[in-house]
């Protein structure tokens, strides 16, 4: 009870204490510590097998839809308002449930099966009675074991990592299966912890770790661990292995297992598919309301009409049937139950089906849409992917964009181009006039482009996505990005300063030397040697895509051509192959002879070992700036050789190797804009801070007023460089005193070791370490040839896009002068622009010039002669901060609404999404923002369409997204195509939907005016509900998925014909009051020939409902096949299909059911109209009737698209045609 | 192979997944449509003029002897009070009617669609079941049972709202009367008769309905329906069966016999004739009118000129519609006709 009490004190705490379970092993459970906390097992099944069907009945039951079904059918068991037969009525709900059940049981068997695979994975967990680590499964793995994971397995729970083969603590992973980044992360032991030894005791380990409770947090980790005598060792991310990742380049690692199963940070971010409701939705289902308010009306007029029907009887007929005691309801309540009965027999005027059929349509969309050969980028092997399923129509209607810059618009391939250090420029002209060879496909790691397609072999098809990008290669080692001309006067400078020193050690504080020593230390890349074979492994970690219908039938679709390939990666595996016995033996490492022969703090003189492995470096890094960087001081000769969290090993131009011990790296954050690494000099072991970051962050630290100076000679040379659109960097520099290192890591630790409030406290202590820099220079990395810096067919996509009626803003963390450089590269702006620069720091200041400018615009606005130019706004960060707050941002948004495009430069990721959000709720228009980095993520989901680009910046942004490209100008097929396609299809089908089902629904309303509002049925019930399902399902589900109402040349040529889905588009109030009419003109039609044809003669009920029905039939489908505007293959056999099953179910149903459906007798009745020559005119001329309204106008609106299939031609005779016929 | 793996990803180039698959854009252009329209029209306009000069041939007869007017014949027989009231009603013919002549008893007002009243049959019971004769369909309440508790059969409000008029004509021939005779086979559907209904495979047929009580409405029991011809008895009685297949529209008629034999196999020759009408069914409880209707039919069934004037006038407006087209087409001169 105590222990109760306290680990309830704990979960207010928010924290856990874990211990571990070793002196515990082999007692029951009541005594094991972590006994409270859940196993690794894990479970992604929705539903169990013995209670499947009331869970999934409970489940489905949460769908609005279904409980109005279910109603109605309940209703039907009320004796007084029955339509139909009771069980007949029970039949759509029970279809529609079975089948949702059918799906629903389907998915979750995959989750089932794919967590018995997980769950059943082998790894190794200590075991106290064996003295050694044993082999177990995944679901063995409990919260305090200590578990050992082998080179290239897959790490089976959140571990902390105590121990690795590797001398430095550090061990390497990919978190590929995580967030789809492929570059190597190094973690870290947790120091002081384990012994230097090779082996590593768990039965040792006698802390106890305190750990915050699971969240899904991938980057964040807050834990200490309590040493027996009360020492607390801070332990962040860095020390944390997080479960599904792999571990790589590292013999073995042993961890501790924090989190297991579903507490694990990945199971924690597995979320399923995201689910966002279109704006055409959201339209939709206010005409259900529509339909809804429709139905109650004709269920009054019924109530009302059966109501004084009775009324008018002058005494009981003989074909009123009163109740078993012969007693009949008076006629207000007759009517009463009536409206009841009504409902009933009008259900089908809500479409129900309608959402079941979107869903199918929009997977075909989708289909279609992922298919496009046009959207796949031939380069990276990857293929457009649809992360969210049910917006695709959103893609028809946008009318913003907000783009990212780096890597969205331009390629995000970073060179460094110029720099200049202490004032002096160095240009790199070598660098400009160098041709760049064409763009080549290159493979770095041959050995890594595994032929056999080891992803086939783990059946990794189904992993989706995600990983099919992820088995790219590392993306910022090509040797065409790497390769840097160097500066000669900037090398004769280096070689002079190096022979100068080579006598004295203090010219290794020369700022030459000392720019390129921070250029290769301080980031954070990660050396591997392209010796080392890097095997991925993709086992299905997170069942994410088993939720994803579209991905299960893609997946069959694609099932034929993949058939091939799967045979072939049949082949025996060699050694490569995991088996459990190989894994078992621990192999020396052989790979890792840098990270070997570093040592911490030393001097070591160059060995012909690393002399032969430093041609096959290669670095990973986390951005594409950072590598460039460091081949830039590679070209100069200073070589970064190796990292470990304890030291850097950097080589000289001379042939030195030193190393630096790291005592600190204060890690990049897009609020300080900028990081740091703490290291000792080798040689004067001197405590130097690198610090490189944005100029403007880094500009405000600089100490000295001489520093001031240069300062100002630099951020002119900055502002050139910015001009020419490169990204700047600065570099600085901070000696620091023994002392001053001392104080400031005590609080560091504290900071470190603190659970609350801690990423405040560390950035408060980096902070403090960051003031009075000395500026070292700056560098500015650009990347892509001479010819352009923009990613291919950028400019022509953005005006594109503008024509098309969408206004472009592009969101940057760059400066203004690059943003506004690229803005013009990328006919952004134009030379004739007015452009508008809004950059202040005040306030008041902000606030004048805003009116001003508005003032100025408006009355540009109101120039009769066309003749102003049109205006552009690049504004800044801080005045966008500003801009945005409350009292100003009506008038800021006013501005940017009458601009033409917009440039918003040091934007914080926040901020960007708080722009989009401004925009998208002020002015209440759809949105999309497209970009590649983390730093888009925000708005990436605050927009009403989000696009990732899946280039260079990791996977996070993709990851956010609802549509994932992989260049920028896939984003005008994307939307001018598919969106208009999608749009109108879907736009397109909903009506005719609507406009079916009140068309047939109709015709049973009409004949309560001949059946004394009775609530008769005409039409056999089955029948009924065989014409929704079968006969007329088919052709407006492919109409929605298949119709072109434009070809897809046309749609690139002409970009305005996008702006019909823009604003209400296609989908109006009034096309929807017009589809109604039609269908009310139609269903009277349909209902009245007939009836005059029949009346008065010996027709009987079911007789006369067969023409009806086969009228409505042909009525419903002509309807559509004039809709349908591109007639394929597919459509003809559907439509004709549709008319085939129509009679053959019929005429068989008809045949077979003699009394199977009382009291309704389908009974030989289709087979003696179908002899009778009347029941032929009759359906000619009704159905004639009901289209004669439709064929002219369509033969006008055809006359004018004809007219147009060359796009030159004016729409404008077509419009005064159709506004004539109209 | 390494070919393969970089490309794993591409998506099948087919017309298909493209959605380039071969397409017909329908050209509704003005060189189809106006002459589509004409011919429509005109095929409309022949079609017209047949239905309608075939409904014109078509004869027909009709006399209402509901009874409410003074002066009708069977004015006396429509007070309810009257039992087994005969009237006749008289008609002379100045051509022969030519048959075959269809006679039809017609009633209006009468909602035999009417929902409960559909229902309330058992359809199993009268398909020869003899479970169902013991009890019968909850369906048919109130006519399940009658007051002693015993299952009514045939059940149900349509069996028990029988049509219970009876006709017989006469021709009245120098004075005298001369019965013509009355076909009443096959005046049901085929399938009706052979298939649906079916009596209970017992003999006499009066043995299966022991036990069984007749509906409260009729007069006699269904085995007794017909007592001229044995066969016609039970469930499978052809008026019965006629009655059974309930009528689409408040007014309607039902077939009620043919004239096809001896004297009167190629119709009605013109003279004097009386119908002799036992009044039995009760109309003006819903304001409803009966009548006797003689026609004579042709492919098209019977008397319908509705059907011929619509064809006509769609096929006019076809045609209207098509000059109209032309001259708005001439007026904006379209491209693709120059």
């Amino acid at each position: 009870s105590k222990r109760h009490h306290q680990r309830r004190w704990e979960g207010k705490r928010d924290i856990r204490k874990l211990v571990s379970n070793l002196p515990y092993e082999g007692l029951e459970k009541m005594k094991q510590p972590n006994r409270h906390f859940p196993g690794n097992a894990i479970k992604t099944t929705k539903y169990t097998l013995l209670f499947f069907i009331p869970m999934n009945l409970f489940e489905q039951f949460h769908r609005l839809a279904n409980i109005y079904f279910l109603g109605l059918a309940i209703l039907n068991f009320v004796p007084v308002v029955n339509a139909f037969q009771p069980e007949v009525a029970l039949i759509p709900i029970c279809v529609i449930l079975a089948l949702t059940a059918l799906k629903d049981g389907w998915e979750d068997f995959r989750r089932y099966q794919s967590d018995r695979k997980l769950n059943n994975t082998p790894c190794f967990i200590y075991c106290r009675k064996e003295q050694q680590f044993v082999e177990r499964r995944w679901k063995d793995v409990r919260v305090g074991d200590f578990v050992k994971v082998i080179c290239n397995e897959i790490i089976p729970a959140d571990l902390l990592l105590l121990h690795t083969s590797d001398p430095n603590g550090v061990c390497h992973i990919e978190t590929a299966n995580l967030d789809g980044e492929t570059n190597l992360k190094q973690r870290r032991v947790v120091p002081g912890l384990s012994t230097s030894t090779s082996e590593f005791e768990p039965e040792s380990f006698n802390g106890v770790v305190v750990c915050e409770r699971p969240n899904n947090n991938l980057n964040h980790f807050k834990c200490y661990v309590e040493k027996p005598d009360n020492v607390k060792v801070g332990i962040g991310i860095e020390s944390l292995l997080l479960r599904g990742c792999t571990v790589r380049n590292t013999d073995h690692t042993v961890g501790f297992v924090v989190y297991a199963g579903h507490e694990t940070k990945s199971m924690l971010n597995n979320n399923g598919p995201r689910y966002k409701r279109s704006k055409l939705e959201r339209k939709l289902n206010t005409d259900v309301i529509f339909c809804i308010i429709l139905l109650f009306a004709m269920c009054l007029v019924g109530a009302l009409g059966h109501f004084s029907w009775l009324q008018e009887l002058p005494s009981v007929p003989p074909y009123l049937v009163p109740d078993s005691h012969g007693h009949l309801d008076s006629p207000a309540l007759s009517g009463f139950y009536m409206f009841f009965t009504m409902i009933i027999l009008l259900q089908v005027l809500i479409p129900i089906s309608l959402y079941v059929s979107i869903e199918l349509v929009k997977i075909g969309q989708v289909f279609f849409i992922t298919n496009d050969i046009d959207l796949y980028d031939e380069e990276s092997d990857t293929p457009m992917q649809c992360r969210a399923l049910n917006i695709t129509e959103d893609l028809g209607q946008i009318q913003y964009i907000f783009s990212d810059k780096t890597g969205t618009l331009t390629e995000n391939k970073m060179v460094f181009r110029r720099c200049t250090v202490m004032g002096t420029e160095y240009p790199h002209c070598e660098n400009g006039k160098r041709p760049w060879p064409p763009q080549s496909r290159w493979t770095p790691d041959t050995e890594d482009a595994d032929p056999a397609g080891t992803p086939h072999y783990h059946g990794s098809r189904h992993r989706g996505k995600v990983a099919e990008s992820a088995q790219r290669d590392v993306a910022f080692s090509s040797p065409l990005e790497t390769e840097v001309v160097p500066d000669r006067k900037l090398l004769q400078q280096i070689r002079r300063t190096e022979s100068s020193s080579s006598s004295s050690s203090s010219g290794k504080t020369d700022p030459y030397l000392d720019f390129f020593l921070a250029l290769a230390i301080c980031n954070t890349v990660v050396v591997s040697t392209a010796t080392v074979r890097r095997q991925r492994v993709s086992a299905p970690i997170c069942p994410l895509e088993t939720s994803n219908p579209f991905e299960t039938f893609s997946h069959l679709v694609r099932k034929v051509g993949s058939f091939r390939q799967t045979i072939s990666s049949w082949r025996p595996m060699s050694n490569r192959s995991r088996t459990s016995s190989n894994c078992s033996v621990l192999e020396e490492d052989h790979f890792n002879s840098l990270a070997k022969t570093g040592n911490c703090g030393g001097r070591k003189s160059t060995g012909p070992q690393t002399q032969d492995t430093s041609p096959s470096l290669r670095y990973e890094a986390e951005s594409p700036d950072e590598a460039a960087l460091v081949h830039a001081a590679k070209a100069y000769g200073f070589t970064l050789l190796a990292r470990t969290p304890g030291s850097v090993t950097v080589r000289l131009p001379c042939g030195e190797e030193l190393v630096f011990e790291v005592l600190d790296t204060l890690a990049f954050d897009s609020h300080r804009k900028r990081m740091s690494v703490l290291v000792r000099h080798p040689v004067t072991s001197e405590l130097v801070l690198y610090t490189k970051g944005a100029d403007y962050a880094i500009m405000e630290l600089l100490g000295t007023p001489y520093q001031k100076r240069i300062a100002a000679d630099t951020q002119r040379h900055l502002d050139c460089y910015a001009k020419e659109g490169l990204r700047t960097l600065c570099f600085t520099k901070k000696v620091l005193s023994e002392r001053a290192y001392k104080d400031w890591s005590v609080s560091r630790q504290g900071a470190l070791a603190a659970i609350d409030n801690r990423e405040k406290l560390i950035m408060d202590t980096a902070g403090l370490l960051e003031t009075n820099l000395t500026l070292l220079g700056n560098t500015r990395v650009r990347a892509t040839g001479i010819e352009d810096r923009l990613q291919e067919s950028v400019p022509d996509t953005i005006v594109a896009l503008r024509e098309a009626g969408i206004q472009v803003w592009v969101l940057t963390g760059d400066k203004p002068e690059t943003a506004v450089n690229i803005g013009y590269a990328c006919r952004l702006l134009d030379e004739g622009d007015l452009v508008i620069n809004m950059n202040y720091v005040l306030q008041l200041m902000c606030v004048s010039i805003l009116d001003c400018t508005l003032e100025e615009v408006r009355r540009y606005g109101n120039d009769p002669t066309g003749l102003a130019p049109t205006i552009s706004l690049v504004i800044d960060g801080r005045t966008l901060a500003m801009a945005l707050e409350s009292d100003l941002v009506d008038r800021f948004v006013d501005l940017a609404r009458r601009c033409r495009s917009v440039l918003c430069c040091r934007v914080t990721p926040l901020q960007k999404s708080a722009v989009v959000k401004v925009i998208r709720e002020k002015l209440k228009v759809m949105t999309l923002a497209v970009g590649d980095g983390a730093n888009d993520v925000n708005m990436i989901q605050a927009a009403d369409v989000g696009i990732g680009i899946s280039g260079q910046e990791g996977m996070q942004a993709v990851m956010a997204s609802d549509f994932a490209i992989s260049r920028f100008k896939h984003l005008k097929k994307l939307l001018l195509v598919h969106g208009h396609w999608c749009y109108t299809r879907l736009a397109n089908m909903i009506i005719y939907f609507f406009y079916k089902n009140v068309a047939y629904v109709n015709l049973l309303f009409w004949y309560q005016f001949f059946c004394g509002f009775s609530g008769t049925a005409m039409i056999d019930y089955w029948l009924m509900i065989f014409f929704n399902l079968f006969f007329t399902s088919a052709p407006p589900i492919m109409f929605g998925i298949m119709d072109k109402d434009v070809s897809a040349e046309t749609l690139l040529g002409l970009p305005e014909l996008y702006r019909t889905g823009q604003g209400t588009g296609e989908y109006k109030f009034s096309t929807f009051w017009t589809a109604m009419l039609d269908a009310f003109y139609q269903s009277l039609v349909c209902f009245f020939i007939p009836y005059w044809v029949y009346e008065d003669s010996d027709i009987d009920v079911f007789t006369f409902g067969t023409p009806l029905n086969t009228v409505s039939l042909f009525t419903i489908l002509l309807h559509l096949s004039i809709e349908i505007k591109t007639w394929t293959v597919v459509h003809w056999v559907i439509m004709l299909g549709s008319v085939a099953v129509y009679f053959i179910v019929t005429l068989a149903y008809s045949a077979i059911c003699v009394t199977c459906n009382p009291p309704s007798n389908p009974y030989w009745i289709l087979q003696s109209q179908m002899a009778d020559p009347m029941f032929y005119l009759t359906c000619i001329i009704t159905t004639v009737l009901a289209l004669l309204p439709r064929y002219p106008q369509y033969s006008f609106s055809f006359a004018y698209k004809n007219k147009n299939s060359p796009p030159e031609t004016d729409f404008e005779q077509g419009t005064i045609l159709e506004k004539v016929w109209l | 192979m390494k070919e393969q793996q970089e490309t794993a990803n591409r998506p099948d180039n087919t017309a298909f997944t493209q959605q380039r698959l071969p397409a017909w854009q329908p050209m509704l252009s003005a060189g189809i449509v106006i002459p589509g329209f004409v011919i429509i029209g005109l095929a409309f306009i022949g079609i017209g003029i047949a239905l309608f000069v075939t409904s014109q041939n078509i004869q027909v007869l009709e006399r209402d002897y509901t009874g409410v007017e003074n002066n009708s014949p069977c004015f006396k027989c429509s007070d309810p009070s009257t039992k087994n009231c005969v009237c006749k009603l008289d008609f002379s013919l100045d051509k022969l009617f030519e048959g075959p002549v269809f006679f039809y008893y017609g009633l209006s007002n009468y909602f035999q669609n009417y929902r409960k009243y559909g229902v309330s049959r058992d359809d199993r019971q009268l398909s020869g079941r003899l479970d169902n004769f013991q009890s019968p369909d909850e369906g048919c309440v109130p006519y399940q049972y009658d007051a002693n508790n015993k299952p009514i059969v045939p059940c149900g409000s349509v069996a028990n709202s029988l049509f219970n008029d009876t006709f017989k004509l006469y021709q009245i021939v120098n004075g005298a009367r001369k019965l013509v005779p009355f076909d009443g086979k096959g005046i049901a559907w085929w399938t009706d008769h052979n298939v649906k209904y079916r009596n209970p495979s017992i003999t006499p047929l009066k043995n299966a309905f022991n036990g069984t009580v007749k509906p409260t409405f009729w007069s006699k029991p269904a085995y007794e329906l017909d007592p001229s011809d044995p066969a016609n008895n039970g469930f499978v009685n052809q008026d019965f069966l006629v009655w059974m297949r309930r009528a689409a529209l408040p007014d309607f008629r039902k077939l009620y016999r043919r004239i096809t034999e001896g004297d009167y196999k190629n119709g009605l020759p013109a003279g004097n004739y009386s119908l002799e009408i036992a009044y039995n069914y009760p109309v003006l409880d819903f304001d409803g009118r009966k009548k006797v209707v003689f026609s004579n039919v042709s492919w098209m069934g019977g008397k319908n000129q509705f059907l011929g004037i619509a064809y006509l006038v769609i096929g006019s407006l076809c045609v209207v519609m098509s000059i109209v087209m032309l001259i708005v087409y001439a007026k904006f001169k379209f491209p693709d006709e120059e």
